[in-house]
């Protein structure tokens, strides 16, 4: 994981991503979100909630960088995302995994290629990072199925594939979108226990859920609630 | 199972790569995946695309190339050769004239042959007008002096006008000129024409490929954003794109080349064998060779290469403004 190095400061807690007074309208009426304030501190481990179309996928595309706020401040890694050049923005984006919601596997390539994906476009050969690979598909249950297209692979296995491919770039931040959303109940409890394991190794963890069972399971998390495009920040019960 | 922390760690991450069974340790030796899905339909449709507008663009380049080869060819036969007229005239022979007035074209420098049409080939030249069976003795028929140009210094037709008026006044020097202005008018309009032809499939080419370029690239914007959300810089997805769409447009545009250098070779070869023939013989009088020559298969393959490389640069360009778009 990369340090704390050039992260900013409050009172000891070092921040990875940092909200101020963010606004974000897609037609320029509407407000997906309104005045959001919080922080994302190393090694959190945090639940974004909320109802249906309360703005959590937005929320999440803004901490990528995938969306520009409407207005307001967005600090990714102790820096200004606005004053990030292109290769910035790209260094930061190497620093966080995503879980998409619908996965975004390729469809041509194998489950083995989509999770190396990260580590390639990084130039690195593939004797260096193959045996990474499929020691994590083999850690995720997926060690049979590397040779495979994705459009072969049931809900659960291409929810592991989109996981595993986040993490093979070792985040210091991971954002999760629905990551239980699409797998049966003994496999989401094996996905939760690997979220907690990646926080207890550093990773910071954002879920984007409206799952309760899920959030009761980590009672000692922050949780986040989105409502009316608003940001309810609700620090854990102990 | 694994533990996580050994997995994330920084230090040691999979040190067993040596416990991979053989199937797994070949996935990793062998293969280089393209990320840009290759075998598609859209590719396909932009690899035919790209075929039929080389092939039409080259195709167009060659004809342009075929006309100006051969209204170069008619300027200068035509400007290579100049004709004396001998009319018939009260009490003068005109055997003696037309003698007289070719050892005057002959003595004249810069003049390579005087030939005086016989009157036997100028009644079988005029049989086809008026008939045969005619008595052409009653004719009063001119006769003909066919002059044949060098290929160094021009002659002084003055010169050779004014000793004609002198000593044949019945003689007229014909060198041409009225009828190789008109020609060079005909010739430089069907050039231009040919040339703005070439231009306008050309044009036509690099919308029809641009925009079939823009096509193939549509649907493969979701892997433009995977590949940016998973962290690979701009100039990685670009170069991606422009390699694939490079090949595709090299595949296309070498595949149209190679129909349009198959005609013309098949039309070459239809002209040397009907070389003998009347029709190939008219066919090679009105259009010149059909062989467009080293140079002109060079400008094919230069035609090939520039859409090819209009491909890759399209793709790349489609590719730079979506992720301009993306933050």
């Amino acid at each position: 994981m990369g340090g704390a190095a050039g992260l900013p400061h409050m009172k000891g807690i070092t921040f990875l991503v940092r909200f101020e007074n963010v606004s974000l309208s897609y037609d320029g009426e509407h407000a997906t979100l309104r005045d959001v304030n919080f922080a994302i501190e190393q090694h959190s481990f945090q639940f974004l909630t909320g109802p249906s179309g309360a703005g959590k996928t937005s929320l999440l595309r803004l901490m990528l960088m995938a969306l520009k706020p409407t207005s307001g401040q967005i600090s990714v890694f102790g820096r200004r995302v606005e004053t990030l050049s292109k290769p910035q923005l790209t260094a930061a984006r190497r620093r966080i995994g995503v879980v998409f919601q619908d996965f975004r596997l390729l469809d041509h390539l194998t489950v083995y290629d989509n999770v190396a994906l990260p580590l390639r476009v990084l130039g690195q050969p593939e004797s260096k990072y193959g045996p990474e690979v499929i020691e994590l598909l083999q850690w995720v249950g997926l060690g049979d199925r590397m040779r495979v297209l994705p459009a072969v692979l049931s809900g659960g296995e291409k929810q592991r594939t989109a996981i595993a491919r986040a993490l093979i770039g070792r985040p210091e931040l991971l954002l999760a979108d629905e990551p239980t959303g699409n797998v049966d109940p003994t496999l989401a409890r094996r996905l939760l226990r690997l979220f907690a394991e990646l926080h207890r190794s550093g990773t910071s963890v954002v879920i984007a859920t409206h799952d309760l069972g899920l959030m009761e399971q980590f009672a000692g998390a922050k949780r986040l609630v989105l409502a009316d495009g608003r940001l309810h920040v609700f620090e854990p019960h102990s | 199972m694994l533990h996580i922390k050994t997995l994330l760690s920084r230090k040691s991450l999979f040190p067993k790569v040596a416990s991979l069974d053989v199937g797994q340790g070949r996935l990793i030796e062998k293969r280089r995946v393209a990320l840009v899905q290759r075998d598609s339909i859209s590719g396909r449709a932009l690899v035919t695309v790209v075929a039929i507008m080389t092939f039409l663009a080259t195709l167009s380049a060659g004809a342009a190339f075929l006309v100006a080869q051969a209204s170069d060819g008619w300027q200068h036969q035509v400007s290579q050769e100049m004709t004396i007229q001998v009319r018939p005239a009260e009490g003068r022979s005109l055997d003696k004239d037309a003698a007289a007035a070719a050892a005057l074209a002959r003595a004249t420098r810069g003049i390579a042959s005087v030939r005086i049409v016989s009157k036997a080939e100028s009644e079988r030249l005029l049989q086809p007008w008026l008939g045969s069976g005619l008595n052409f003795d009653a004719l009063p028929i001119p006769r003909m002096i066919i002059v044949k140009l060098g290929n160094g210094a021009p002659p002084d037709l003055q010169a050779l006008n004014a000793a004609l008026a002198k000593a044949v006044p019945n003689a007229a020097l014909d060198d041409h000129r009225l009828w190789l202005q008109r020609l060079d008018t005909m010739a430089g309009t069907m050039e231009t024409g040919a040339v703005l032809v070439f231009m306008l499939v050309l044009v036509a080419t690099a919308l029809a490929v641009g925009f079939a370029t823009r096509g193939a690239m549509a649907g493969n914007r979701d892997i433009i954003d995977v590949l940016h959300f998973v962290g690979a810089s701009d100039g990685y997805i670009a170069r991606e794109f422009q390699g694939h769409f490079l090949r595709l447009g090299a595949t296309g545009a070498a595949s149209g080349a190679l129909l349009a250098v198959l005609i013309y070779a098949a039309a070459g070869l239809f002209e040397h064998f009907a070389m003998a023939t009347a029709g190939g013989d008219q066919l090679r009088a009105l259009f010149g060779s059909f062989s467009i020559g080293s140079r002109g298969y060079g400008v094919i393959a230069m035609i090939a290469l520039g859409i090819a490389l209009l491909t890759a640069f399209m793709s790349r360009s489609v590719v730079i403004r979506h992720l301009r778009g993306l933050y």
